[in-house]
């Protein structure tokens, strides 16, 4: 396959993961938001939306106030933020456009239909008014996108880069979105054990719970969380859902796990290097144990990670992306 | 008195011709707000598939681009089957004699020996590329892909007569059109394809790849086919992914592409990968900055030279311009009786040559009834339709051909044949032409029909898609 094609179907994926990603999140707190809250506490919750992306400057630069409307105006559909669902949208298409004849058909229509049809949606300029269903609507394409990639494309290296890049994308936005949500109630309290958790009074474990609930949901993963734990819902089992269980499909290890496979696939004479710094990451995480990460840190642990992460994409892209000299 | 014009569905008003019979009883049968809903449809459809094309320095509406919509008419253009037999038969020879031709102006040259074509208008032409004499290319092919535009005029007994309006041996296209047009129908009116037997056209990607694998040098045994798009904002962008989508074969840019040892190569995820064919859809110019326009980048540097020395075959060849030049159009019938010892079966439009003086006297007296054309240009550009043409119009073309009279021809304002179409006032005639594609491997190959382009403005004979030009389907019927 051309170095050009792979980069094309690479890049088409993670942009409609992050586009999914973007609107899961935003979902979330927009839920949020509707439960009685200081306005302190909603402005916190948006502002985190913002860390998440690392888009706290950009937004600051063009919006005079830190509210839903705003964020929301920005993640959707604001043309000047490169991680807006619009721009996501638009560049997913772009880049299956450009290899079209290395997609099928349905892949390709799905793909073009979606980005006409938000464009649609957008103008109606009914959003704000019903956000999640617009959120809902950019889930529901994904999932089609998702299901019709992996239900017509033959099984070569076309879909192999598709996947690298949706489960490279997914590792990141779910380190990100963990990393977020545990530091913007938590604190550091990770780092002095879990036992405080027993002796917190009634309202925080409310609040508790439906913080959790709600990270739990962004990930589609309240109903798993339930049937894995038959429990309370607890921020260190939480964790361990999102970082280490390899049969929950958004968590790290699963991403990794994923991501391995398909890079054993296509793997060629130069790309030793990342298959073994990606086999490494893989086995931190198959053996790792979540009071570990959580002794170490949380934060200091996500951080590593989504260095790491980075630095196989950086890999992926030197040995079969970018053209190689002649 | 001028002739009558012909069209394709009825021979006189209210009398439908034969092999029209069974589709006009449908027609007349659909209400007009299901044909507006089915159009619609067609439209929907076609944006979710992408079929666009860019339309230089043009903005849509609602900012998504530069990409518009070739406008799809649902009533097709219908050709008996007798009548296309002839066509073939026409086309064929055209295109086995222009091949001929090319060979011949890059080797031994008999013809311009022979003074059946005037030597300096081949040498001297733009088109005549020096890089190319002495050069083999494998079967003697240089045109692969042709695409002959031809079109219909009335006579005055009301019998009509095809003619040839040019022959597109470079980079011609609409051939996805073709397809598309074709898989449109079907599904929006399936119940016609159920009545009637129309011929399919659905394997021309096969025959393409057929033919491309026919030419690859001697040395490829299992030869590797690419398409070589100048990128995703080139007007015809769709259709270079399409064709190569179709045949499975890789969609390449110039970056992809680079000389070593003497091959061209493509980078690929697994390294370099030895290219033996590449169907090209960007013009000579761009090709190799090292031989042609050097602030090209859309080829590949030292191709010219891999080319030559046989290492790689492109399709269409380098310099099959000389054979489609405006200025070499009169002459092909006499091509055909050199090369092929035949009468041509195919008429060209009478053609008037301004570098002739007498010629020139009769344009310049003339050219409110005449259409007159730059030698070298295309796409309906650079064209006077002289009685659609204001005076001052006229006046201003006259001056531009004095000029220089050998860069323009001219010929008689045909009456394009007309076909019924679906417009806003309802269902009206409109001038359309044919461009057939023919395939030149180890034999010479067509699929029935062709793209049928018809012109949407009433009384318009420019069918162009850059000048509001629409598209319909073409049925070849099956008796």
């Amino acid at each position: 396959m051309l170095s050009r094609t792979a980069d094309h179907l690479f890049w088409m994926a993670r942009y409609m993961e992050r586009a999914e990603n973007t609107a899961r999140m935003l979902d979330v707190n927009y839920q949020m938001s509707l439960l009685p809250q200081s306005a302190d506490e909603a402005e916190q919750g948006w502002r985190g939306v913002l860390g998440i992306s690392e888009l706290t400057g950009l937004f600051n630069e063009r919006y005079p106030a830190c509210d839903g409307r705003n964020v929301m105006d920005f993640m959707v559909r604001d043309a000047d933020n490169l991680s807006s669902i619009v721009c996501c949208l638009s560049a997913a298409r772009e880049n299956a456009r450009a290899v079209r004849g290395a997609l099928t058909t349905e892949v390709w229509e799905t793909t073009n239909q979606t980005w006409l049809e938000f464009n649609r949606l957008l103008s109606r300029n009914d959003f704000q008014r019903d956000p999640s269903t617009l959120f809902e609507w950019v889930k529901f394409r994904s999932h089609l996108s998702r299901g019709v990639t992996v239900g017509t494309m033959l099984q070569d290296e076309a879909l192999h880069f598709l996947r690298l890049g949706t489960f490279l994308e997914r590792a990141d936005n779910t380190a990100r979105l963990l990393d977020v949500k545990f530091q913007s109630l938590a604190g550091d309290y990770f780092g002095h054990g879990a036992a405080q958790t027993q002796q917190q009074g009634r309202d925080n474990l409310e609040i508790d719970f439906y913080h959790w609930s709600a990270v739990l949901r962004s990930v589609s993963g309240f109903e798993v969380y339930r049937k894995v734990y038959r429990n309370v819902i607890r921020p260190d089992k939480v964790a361990e859902l999102l970082i280490l269980r390899p049969d929950m499909p958004r968590s790290l290890a699963a991403c990794m796990n994923a991501l391995m496979t398909n890079l054993q696939y296509v793997a060629n004479a130069q790309s030793g290097e990342t298959l073994r710094r990606a086999g490494r990451l893989q086995s931190d995480l198959q053996y790792g144990r979540i009071d570990e990460i959580l002794a170490t840190g949380l934060h200091a642990y996500l951080t590593q990670f989504l260095d790491r992460v980075g630095d196989l994409g950086v890999g992926i892209s030197r040995d079969f992306l970018v053209p190689m000299a002649a | 008195m001028p002739a009558p014009i012909f069209d394709e569905m009825n021979s006189a008003p209210g009398v439908v011709r034969e092999h029209y019979a069974a589709y006009a009883r449908w027609l007349a049968a659909q209400p007009v707000e299901v044909m507006r809903s089915r159009r619609e449809e067609a439209e929907l459809i076609f944006r979710r598939v992408g079929i666009t094309f860019a339309v230089y320095g043009a903005k849509d509406e609602d900012g998504a681009g530069t990409e518009r919509l070739i406008p799809f008419d649902l009533i097709p253009r219908v050709i008996p089957a007798q009548e296309w037999r002839d066509l073939k038969l026409g086309l064929v020879q055209r295109v086995t004699a222009l091949n001929r031709f090319i060979h011949d102006v890059y080797h031994g040259q008999e013809i311009l020996k022979a003074g059946v074509v005037p030597a300096e208008q081949v040498l001297r032409n733009a088109q005549f590329r020096p890089e190319m004499a002495g050069v083999d290319v494998p079967g003697g092919v240089y045109s692969h892909i042709s695409g002959v535009d031809i079109v219909r005029a009335g006579n005055p007994d009301g019998s009509g007569t095809y003619y040839v309006l040019e022959d597109n041996l470079r980079v011609p296209s609409g051939v996805s059109y073709m397809l598309e047009n074709r898989k449109m129908t079907m599904r929006l009116f399936p119940e016609l394809f159920a009545q009637q037997r129309v011929a399919p056209v659905a394997h021309y990607p096969d025959l393409l790849l057929d033919t491309l694998r026919q030419v690859a040098p001697a040395s490829a045994n299992d030869p590797v086919v690419c398409v070589l798009t100048p990128g995703m904002y080139n007007s015809a962008y769709f259709e270079h992914a399409f064709l190569a989508q179709q045949m499975g074969v890789e969609l390449v840019e110039g970056k992809d592409l680079f000389v070593r040892d003497g091959f061209v190569f493509m980078r690929t995820t697994q390294g370099p990968r030895r290219v033996d064919v590449i169907y090209r859809r960007v013009d000579d110019d761009f090709l190799d900055p090292k031989a042609f326009r050097p602030d090209s980048t859309l080829g590949c540097a030292g191709l010219l030279d891999v080319y030559r020395a046989g290492n790689v075959t492109l399709a269409n060849a380098i310099g099959t311009g000389i054979a489609d030049d405006k200025s070499i159009y009169p002459y092909v019938p006499k091509m055909i009786e050199f090369y092929l010892g035949e009468k041509p079966l195919l008429a060209n439009v009478p053609t008037y040559q301004c570098r002739a003086p007498d010629d020139l006297k009769y344009v310049l007296d003339h050219m409110h009834e005449l259409v007159v054309k730059e030698v070298h240009g295309a796409g309906g550009y650079g064209m006077l339709v002289g009685p659609a043409a204001t005076r001052a119009e006229v006046d201003e073309f006259r001056a531009v051909v004095r000029a220089r009279p050998d860069n323009y021809i001219a010929q008689p304002t045909l009456s394009l044949s007309t076909c019924p179409t679906f417009v806003e006032s309802g269902i009206a005639p409109r001038h359309i032409d044919l461009r057939p594609y023919v395939l030149s491997g180890r034999s010479v190959q067509t699929v029935p029909g062709g793209l049928t382009r018809v012109a949407l403005k009433e009384g318009s004979l420019v069918v162009n898609s850059s000048q509001g030009g629409g598209t319909k389907d073409t049925w070849v019927l099956e008796n």
